[in-house]
């Protein structure tokens, strides 16, 4: 069900890449935005970066959550899901999973780039690196069952935002002092350990979540 | 058919529907369960409760009149702070109100959940304006003490970080419930949010608290003995006593007015309208 309902996900988003896309085009529009604001200001800049670059993964991975389950949930694919003798773990597994691909993966890999504009030393990239592949799962976890929460709703993006930026927060603490520690030459396992726990947490806790969500948001629809 | 109820057959075949039939408190003495469904009743509820506010308002009144004048007038001054340290006895209770209360929305989100209790999402429906409100006045409260003895009106350390998110918990609820038209899934949704933050205000507190704190910690733990004398701590258990009554009865009034409201229609409470409330 996981493999299925993950190959249909990544067929439907690869034909219509501008979704995936867009939420990364924002990141890096953000950071410039950021760097023009600060005067280019090279010296403050790189002591700002890993907390900078860590809000706009968040606010990104918002904007790409939001599509998350609106077109299955238009066109009553949502449904027929929730019908199905399987239970849908493994289906919103699935679904997240994709979503991570283009949201969490994608932004761990471009993440360097955008802490360059930033002018992030490059020590730190690895850093920032390991602390998004460890905490960006977390985030699309738990952003799943607020999606799915919001799905039915028109205000659903602002109150999307609303709903999950205060349970984001730990992955934000820890995401970032781990990238200022590693700069300041302090160790950084602690703050790996916790991302990886958060995340462990929401892959076992979050699928619930989300699924006693969508059940809420389709019963009412 | 409808959806709900296919989906509902769908989950009896599987096997996977918590709660409703079986036994939850199979063993247990017969009283306590015929409570425990009574007090799912609104009924049963409205009609027993009564006293229950009486009791609460009047408990409330005597602890809190006599918890603020006797910490605002009669507990010595602190050596250091002088009287500037006397708004913990509005402070404190308001913090450990505002805790408790999204706790106790995490409790009535289960039984929700589970149960699909009736009184369980009056509780999430009238509980969060009071929560929200004790946070605020927490943090308003804790501001005004701010400015003379740390110098600075906000500082973003771990406990005032965590209460400033906590309010944004409760103002998500809140948009939540307005945003959602129908009102038992509104009651569902919020149900489900508020069990997600329970589980994940321990991470948030101990996220935050991880920077460096300058807030002192806790006034009271249940495993030490406080560390100010008994004529300081005294009244502060007083008010705090006090603001747990104040919370009750606030509920229960609520509780009340929502059950008048929601059971307008209903034969028992036009006959007690007609009887001019006597039951």
């Amino acid at each position: 069900m996981f493999a299925v309902q993950f190959r249909r996900d990544w067929l439907s988003l690869m034909r219509s890449r501008d979704e995936a896309i867009n939420p990364l085009v924002f990141l890096f529009l953000a950071t410039t935005l950021f760097a023009i604001a600060f005067g280019g200001d090279a010296r403050r800049l790189a002591g700002l970066a890993p907390a900078i670059i860590w809000v706009l993964v968040l606010l990104a991975n918002l904007l790409s959550l939001e599509a998350l389950f609106r077109r299955d949930f238009e066109d009553g694919t949502l449904e027929q899901l929730l019908l199905l003798a399987e239970p849908p773990f493994a289906a919103v597994l699935g679904k997240v999973a994709v979503q991570w691909c283009v949201s969490g993966a994608a932004m761990t890999i471009l993440a360097p780039a955008a802490a360059l504009l930033l002018n992030m030393p490059i020590a730190a990239l690895p850093t920032l690196m390991l602390g998004l592949l460890l905490g960006t799962p977390a985030l699309s976890l738990i952003g799943a069952a607020g999606a799915a929460l919001t799905v039915g709703l028109r205000s659903g993006g602002v109150l999307l935002a609303l709903l999950l930026l205060p349970l984001y927060l730990p992955v934000l603490v820890f995401g970032v002092s781990a990238v200022l520690d590693r700069m300041a030459g302090v160790g950084t396992t602690a703050q790996f350990y916790w991302l990886a726990a958060i995340s462990v947490a929401a892959l076992t806790l979050a699928p619930f979540a989300a699924t006693a969500a969508l059940r809420i948001s389709v019963e009412q629809s | 058919m409808t959806l709900k109820k296919q989906m509902e057959t769908a989950s009896r075949r599987k096997g996977w529907s918590f709660g409703v039939g079986g036994e939850p408190f199979g063993g247990k003495p017969k009283a306590l369960k015929q409570f425990w469904h009574r007090l799912g009743s609104p009924k049963w509820f409205y009609q027993m409760s009564g006293p229950w506010q009486t009791t609460f308002v009047i408990l409330a009144v005597l602890l809190l009149v006599t918890g603020m004048a006797w910490g605002l007038a009669f507990a010595p001054p602190d050596y250091q702070q002088g009287n500037s340290f006397r708004i913990i006895y509005v402070h404190v209770p308001a913090a450990i109100l505002a805790q408790s209360v999204y706790v106790a929305l995490g409790a009535a989100g289960v039984l929700l959940l589970v149960w699909r209790m009736k009184m369980a999402q009056l509780v999430l429906e009238n509980l969060v304006g009071f929560g929200a409100w004790m946070t605020a006045l927490a943090l308003f409260s804790g501001a005004v003490w701010g400015k003379p003895t740390w110098g600075t009106w906000w500082v973003f350390d771990g406990r005032t970080t965590s209460t400033l998110v906590l309010l944004f918990l409760y103002f998500g609820l809140y948009a939540l419930r307005r945003a959602i038209p129908a009102r038992e899934a509104a009651g569902r949704a919020c149900a489900l949010l508020a069990v997600v933050g329970v589980i994940n205000i321990p991470v948030i507190k101990y996220s935050v608290e991880w920077w460096t704190t300058l807030h002192q910690g806790a006034t009271f733990k249940l495993t030490e003995a406080p560390a100010m004398p008994a004529s300081m701590w005294a009244p502060l258990l007083v008010n705090v006593l006090g603001a747990y009554c104040l919370f009750a009865a606030n509920l229960v009034a609520k509780l009340r007015t929502a059950i008048l409201r929601q059971e307008q229609g209903a034969a028992w409470v036009r006959e007690w309208v007609a009887g001019a409330g006597r039951p």
